[in-house]
């Protein structure tokens, strides 16, 4: 084989070397007994070598004699690259010829060639490096061969005696102390990376969990855990950004509460601003703390750090949104890669029966489950190829579709417009003082939203069986639906928002005429001094309030996502743990087998909850610039979804009878929380590009957009000339020829990739053609 | 020696170590002091990441280096298996052992005769699941017709391999976890 010719090429080349390397030792050539044992040594050494590794290599033919100058002129050639047998067989056959014919090496003309040749050259050097470097390749990919363990070990041992062996002749002359060096640091280095390798595997969280899910329902339950995994991993730095640059310094080096009258609980409300519920609904002492936008004081730098605040909470606000779309497209990269050419349906049966196995089952009742659904599989596939031409009634199946589709569409417009409907009626309840209605009323939007969320997917489910589709097509329009709904819902959320934003800016206008007046009414009767003296000292609870729609903002987010987590919590405990607690303990006293018949226990509904949780995120996404406490509340949530949701798999859930495939749906999940990190930054954007910052609250108040806090660091915390640069790649004439040549470059790039996928398909045609020609 | 483990396996430190404790638990009491135990197929076949595969005893004939073919492992062809079918293995080598474990007669090809087997394992063990002899034929016929392209009736190494790669679900479903 090819690693027995290295070896012989590689012991050949060594031999060389290690002649001349001992050469070089001496400097004066002894042409005495000594050398000339010390060489024959090595070579019978070689030659037992090489004479075992042909010997494993079966079909070597016997060596034959051959003269040693051969040997010679190959090495004067420099020609160490040919990997045939023959070299093999001519390194044994110089090996024999030197230790039978001893009497010719003492000729004197045949060691001044060798003496010749006995100087280290530069290219010998190279050539031996090469070997070297070829040897660690081979013990570096040496797992991946498909060889038995022992054959391994004996390569391995091989290998490193070798490279260890030259390594040390490679160092002599300069430099040999800093290669040896080098060579010691690169151990030391691979080393290091192997442990920390083993650190980061055992450093993973939840790891056995996810484990035995894998077994008992196969992959592509667990895929619902590894991506929830993935998204705690991704709050855990946003939480960590957030809370770092925007928090904690805020609440270190901020003026503490109640030194202004923005971080005071107003005097209206401090009757009840620890209550309970009204801490639940973040109000009261929740909302004047740093959990909130309002909270932040716009003062430019503080504390003795000097740190800027107003720059930090934007900048926080501008990097969660990057760090998530890197990680994000990140992540698809790596899958798309993975899955390598796509949705290639050439191999459709070839699949089924190659990789249709889940090995990761380690459960009987799974795999029953799993037997099943592949003989059905079977079975419908060739039912399939066979009717595939066959089609009837083919207008009543495209009328019922049609018929489908508008009463889905009547559902996602009855829900968008319910959800606007009761916004609009919470203002209402909001104008006339909270008090006066109960604790429906005052959930009403969130209750709402969280109930569509729930019902109208099953509203869906019953609709698609008009539809009469295949599975695994009638599942991607089920989630296509679902992600219309819940997209529905939120801009409706969302619009109904701006127009209580507009509510509270017209606000502003009238609060602040009253504002002077009570100034004005404070004065009464003090001198009027136009001069700085205003040392009355008025309770920052008393002072009169500017409204402020940020922190307004800010709460329906938190107050959406904890009503929705309620909500996800309460129906995985009514409907699954309530029902299978039913059904195993009523089974007894009922008249129909509960278990097999309605309703039997529940299966664990994987692109349900993956939708929730990519919908979560986005509500994250669109809130954290507002309530920066938002990160955190989401990893305190994730951390006890992980917790609940594999009790609840392995208490309550059966596997499915339908085992669906995992990794297809891997990518289709990452664009989907891409298109929704993208929808939800956008009204964000929006917000913070367009409406001005209240003038009472948070770290922008007082400029005109909040975007200038970057304008006025530019100006005063940068040296003169940063500024005129950034004023010039601002400008119009340099922005847009740099968005031209982008686009121009996705063009190319579009256009060359479609080239590439043309001419695989061309070859893969060629060789399919060429093959059935024969050879 | 576990060193050596590391860098000819696909496996961490902590899953060879586990997969020691493991195998030292299949091993008979007498042969506790043997340095290099050899456990039979029926002790490996207890174990429950293996006991539900229907492939099970392709797995461990594949992997057995013992000369009388009985399917029996050391330790180390069992940190083989355990490599092949580990997380970080390449496509390469799982496809290799694939069409390894696939081939029933071991002659080197996948032949009508093996993919019939094939598909009797992966529709179970009772009658009710299993295919009819037209099925049977009529899925055999399908798959030689996408695989087998140089059309000679079986489904060589490179051609298994070259269906393989296309597929995006093998790599994580062809895994074993201890």
């Amino acid at each position: 084989g090819p690693e027995v010719d290295m070896h012989c090429n590689t012991a050949r080349r060594g031999n060389s070397n290690s002649r001349s390397g001992s050469k070089v030792k001496e400097e004066k050539p002894k042409k005495g007994q000594a050398r000339r044992s010390k060489a024959k040594e090595k070579k019978k050494v070689l030659r037992e070598q090489c004479e075992e590794e042909c010997r494993q290599d079966e079909e070597a033919p016997k060596c034959s004699k051959n003269h040693r100058n051969e040997k010679a002129k190959t090495e004067e050639r420099g020609d160490f690259k040919r990997k045939t047998k023959d070299s093999c067989d001519e390194e044994r056959n110089h090996i024999s010829s030197d230790s039978s014919s001893e009497s010719e090496e003492l000729s004197a003309d045949e060691e001044e060639s060798q003496e010749e040749k006995d100087v280290l050259t530069q290219e010998e050097l190279e050539k031996l490096k090469e070997a070297v470097e070829e040897k660690k390749k081979l013990i570096a990919n040496l797992r991946g061969k498909p060889w038995p363990m022992s054959k391994k070990l004996v390569t391995l041992r091989e290998s490193q005696e070798f490279v260890e062996k030259y390594e040390g002749a490679l160092g002599k002359g300069k430099g040999r102390k800093l290669y040896a060096y080098k060579v010691m640091m690169m151990k030391k280095w691979m080393k290091f990376q192997r442990d920390f390798e083993n650190f980061r595997t055992a450093c993973i969280p939840w790891e056995m969990k996810i484990k035995e899910i894998e077994s008992h329902f196969g992959s592509s339950v667990a895929s619902y855990f590894i991506f929830l995994r993935w998204m705690y991993g991704m709050n855990m730095i946003l939480f960590g950004l957030t809370f770092g640059l925007v928090m904690v310094p805020e609440a270190l080096m901020g003026r503490p509460y109640g030194s202004m009258p923005r971080k005071t609980v107003p005097r209206s409300e401090q009757a009840g601003a620890m209550d309970f519920a009204v801490l639940w609904d973040f109000g009261g002492y929740a909302q004047y703390s740093v959990l909130f936008y309002g909270y932040y004081n716009n003062q430019r730098a503080i504390g003795w750090l000097k740190f800027r605040m107003p720059l930090s909470y934007f900048l926080v606000g501008v990097g969660t949104v990057a760090y998530s779309y890197m990680v994000v497209i990140r992540t698809m990269a790596r899958n798309a890669n993975r899955d390598g050419g796509g949705d290639d349906t050439s191999f459709n049966f070839s699949w089924k029966m190659f990789t249709s196995w889940d090995y990761l089952i380690g459960n009987p009742e799974t795999a029953d489950n799993k037997f099943a659904s592949i003989t059905t599989s079977f079975k419908e596939s060739i039912v399939e190829e066979q009717e595939s031409h066959k089609d009837e009634n083919i207008h009543l199946t495209r009328f019922l579709r049609v018929l489908a589709n508008f009463l889905v569409l009547c559902c996602l417009a009855g829900s968008g417009y319910l959800i606007y409907f009761v916004v609009r009626r919470s203002q209402k309840f909001a104008l006339e003082g909270l008090e006066n209605y109960g604790w429906w009323e005052r959930n009403e939007v969130n209750m709402v939203m969280s109930l569509l969320g729930m019902f109208c997917p099953m509203l869906f489910d019953v609709i698609s069986s008009l539809e009469n589709y295949h599975p695994r097509i009638a599942l991607q329009w089920q989630l296509g639906r679902i992600f219309a709904l819940f997209l529905g819902n939120l801009y409706t959320f969302i619009i109904a928002l701006m127009d209580e934003i507009n509510l509270k800016r017209r606000e502003e206008e009238v609060v602040k005429y009253n504002m002077t007046v009570w100034q004005a009414s404070l004065y009464n009767g003090t001198v009027d001094d136009n001069s700085t003296t205003s040392t009355i000292p008025v309770d920052p609870a008393d002072v009169p309030r500017g409204p402020c729609w940020e922190t307004m903002v800010g709460q329906e987010f938190v107050r959406l996502i904890v009503s929705d987590t309620m909500t996800t919590y309460i129906t995985l405990l009514i409907g699954d743990f309530l029902r299978a607690v039913f059904v195993r303990f009523f089974n007894y006293c009922w008249c129909w087998d509960l278990e097999y018949g309605f309703p039997s226990y529940s299966e664990f509904d994987v692109s349900g909850n993956v939708l929730g949780l990519i919908f979560n995120q986005g509500m994250i996404w669109m809130g954290a610039f507002y309530a920066p406490c938002l990160p955190a509340l989401n990893v305190l949530r994730l951390h006890v979804s992980m917790y609940l949701q594999c009790w609840a798999v392995m208490c309550c859930n059966v596997p499915q009878e339908r085992v669906f495939k995992a990794s297809g749906s891997n990518n289709f999940y990452m664009a989907m929380l891409l298109v929704i990190l993208f929808l939800s930054t956008l009204p964000a954007i929006y917000t913070i590009v367009s409406i001005p910052p209240s003038f009472d609250c948070g770290p922008f108040s007082g400029k005109k957009r909040m975007y200038d806090v970057i304008q006025e660091t530019l100006e005063n915390d940068f040296p003169l000339w940063f500024g005129k640069v950034f004023s010039y790649a601002s400008n119009p004439g340099l922005v847009l020829p740099f968005i031209l040549v982008m686009i121009l470059a996705i063009y190319y790039l579009q256009s060359t990739s479609k080239t590439y996928k043309a001419a695989n398909m061309d070859l893969k045609k060629k060789l399919q053609t060429r093959q059935v020609q024969g050879w | 020696k576990s060193f050596y483990d590391c860098e000819l396996t696909f496996l961490t430190k902590q899953e060879i170590l586990l997969a020691h404790k493991r195998f030292t638990e299949l091993v008979a009491k007498e042969d506790r002091n043997d340095p290099s135990p050899r456990v039979p197929m029926s002790k490996i076949l207890t174990l429950p990441e293996l006991k539900s595969n229907p492939f099970r005893k392709r797995i461990c004939h594949v992997f057995s280096t013992s000369e009388s073919k009985d399917g029996s492992l050391t330790f180390e062809d069992f940190l083989d298996l355990l490599s092949a079918f580990s997380d970080s293995a390449t496509l390469e080598i799982k496809s290799h052992y694939a069409f390894r474990i696939f081939d029933f007669d071991d002659d080197g090809t996948l032949d009508r005769g093996d993919l019939e087997k094939l598909v009797n394992c992966l529709t179970g063990e009772t009658d009710d699941t299993r295919l009819t002899p037209e099925e049977m034929k009529q899925l055999i016929n399908n798959i030689l017709e996408e695989s087998d392209i140089d059309k000679d009736g079986t489904v060589n190494l490179s051609e298994f391999q070259h269906v393989i790669s296309r597929s995006p679900d093998f790599v994580s479903s062809f895994k074993i976890v201890l």
